[in-house]
């Protein structure tokens, strides 16, 4: 076992998406723990079409791509937030509004310019031979703020998830907080679309959660364990892709999909003993 | 001492008004209690109180009372029923309303959740998953948080409902003690209104231009009071 994990971690490349993939990992599980219980779950996959169209724009037009498509994708992740906070509209219809439209948008552009390459490929299946040296270091810097920023307002983070109505009546700014979680994770969808993908990036956010929840009775559990099952997920799912030269995104979700099942199992067993 | 004042109060819902020209003042130590019948009023007009609804017309102000010294009951909502979370954590984020951006609870944030649950007798329950606990714990719960935030004033927003008559007694009791022991002035929104106006000093009788009334014996004594027990 040792000698196979120093044999793969020879190739930088998979030791460059092990330490992104880790980070991302990481920090997408904890942020997801508060949209999951808020039923927010689907805010992930509209930011990340959204944020597939920006990056394919971008490489296109011979952009920096994680300058243009950051910035975009929290401008859309406060829109959306917008949205459905003034009941204008549900907040899933407004998820698939953004998502769609934006997604068709990248694609008629990308056609137009010189069809679909492999870059643009890459962020829609993910690739983790297109990770750098750059895309190391800011996604290390990235997750750290993201987790700095997190640990900070945690406390404030679970009451405005549990409870909306009693937060905004006792004087705590909501609205700051909802806005700081869609930012947060709009930010790490678009660092985790070089994995994972477009269309997989956002089982980063959703899956830990929802396995956790089937036998963890506190929030704090829940967090602590979503971010282990993230983590341990994205190193099986990585090295299996590598041993059977598979895709590593589809991969990581297949993993994240059996450790679902695994504690939706023991949770039903936990219940009736 | 006045806590908060409505003046010429008016709320609407969308292009219908709620509430029209209402008029009150409320003080340290009131109990008030808000009855009315269902779609008359009373959640448009907590939300009023809570400042999370402007008025269409007139003024509602805090006088001796800044938005954090509120603690509030609200009604369950959908998204609590399968919550996961520890009666601990639900009471102590009662004291968030005190902390800055940094959210750490202090060793004395501590002590004030664990005295609110001795209070409510839910100290047993501290490490209990709030899903997996009776609907009057979580409304114990509830209460207890709402007391970590009270300072003030505490708003209850039908905190029996749900509950079953000798559980709601005992919840009645609490809260007076709580009215007069700790001098917190209590806002009530309640629809069993025998066991709810019986620890009141002031009544709002909910429609479309609510009555005030300053004291309970007035309002026993007044037309709205018996037409709403269907005795006229």
């Amino acid at each position: 076992m040792f000698d196979f994990a120093r044999e793969i971690l020879q190739y930088p490349f998979i030791f460059k998406a092990l330490v992104v993939g880790i980070f991302v990992s990481f920090c997408c599980a904890i942020l997801g723990v508060s949209l999951v219980l808020k039923r927010y779950s689907m805010i992930g996959d509209g930011l990340s079409h959204v944020g597939f169209s920006a990056l394919s724009i971008a490489v296109v037009m011979n952009w920096a791509p994680l300058l243009v498509s950051i910035p975009v994708v929290i401008l859309a992740a406060v829109l959306l937030l917008r949205l459905s906070e003034k009941n204008k509209m549900q907040g899933d219809a407004a998820i698939a509004l953004i998502s769609a439209s934006s997604l068709a948008f990248g694609i008629i552009f990308v056609s137009l310019a010189n069809g679909i390459n492999a870059d643009v490929f890459g962020y829609m299946f993910g690739s983790i031979l297109a990770i750098n040296q750059s895309d190391v270091f800011l996604s290390i810097c990235i997750s750290s703020i993201v987790l700095v920023l997190f640990i900070m307002s945690y406390n404030k983070i679970f009451l405005v998830t549990f409870d909306e109505n009693f937060a905004n009546a006792t004087g705590i700014n909501v609205r700051l907080y909802n806005t700081l979680l869609s930012i947060l994770t709009g930010i790490m969808i678009v660092v985790g679309m070089r994995i994972m993908g477009a269309l997989l990036v956002s089982s980063l956010i959703v899956f830990p959660t929802l396995s956790s929840v089937k036998m963890c009775k506190y929030f704090k559990s829940v967090v602590i364990n979503s971010a282990i099952i993230s983590v341990l997920s994205f190193v099986t799912g990585l090295f299996i892709s590598y041993i059977f030269s598979i895709p590593a995104g589809a991969t990581i979700v297949i993993i994240n999909l059996f450790a679902f099942i695994l504690y939706s199992i023991f949770g039903f067993i936990k219940e009736r003993v | 001492m006045i806590l908060l004042k409505f003046e010429n109060v008016t709320l609407s819902y969308g292009n219908t008004t709620v509430i029209e020209n209402f008029s009150m003042e409320l003080s340290a130590g009131d109990y008030l209690c808000v009855v009315g019948e269902n779609g008359s009023g009373k959640s448009t007009f907590l939300k009023g109180l809570l400042g999370l609804k402007p008025p269409a017309r007139g003024k509602i102000s805090l006088v001796g009372l800044e938005q954090r010294e509120i603690g509030y009951l609200p009604q369950k909502t959908d998204i609590q029923k399968n919550f996961p979370a520890s009666v601990n954590e639900i009471v102590l984020s009662g004291c968030l309303n005190e902390c800055g951006f940094l959210s750490f609870y202090s060793k004395r944030q501590k002590n004030m959740a664990i005295e609110n649950m001795d209070l409510l007798g839910i100290r047993d329950l501290k490490n209990e998953s709030f899903k997996e606990i009776s609907g009057g714990q979580q409304q114990r719960v509830l209460l207890a948080r709402a007391l970590c935030a009270a300072k003030k004033i505490l708003i209850l927003d039908e905190p029996c409902a749900g509950l079953d008559p000798v559980i709601s007694k005992k919840f009645y009791k609490i809260i007076k003690n709580i009215n007069i022991n700790k001098n917190i002035a209590i806002v009530m929104v309640s629809h069993d209104i025998r066991p709810a106006l019986s620890g009141a000093n002031a009544v709002i009788h909910m429609q479309q231009k609510p009555i005030f009334f300053k004291t309970v014996e007035k309002y026993r004594e007044s037309f709205s009071y018996k037409r709403f027990l269907g005795g006229v």
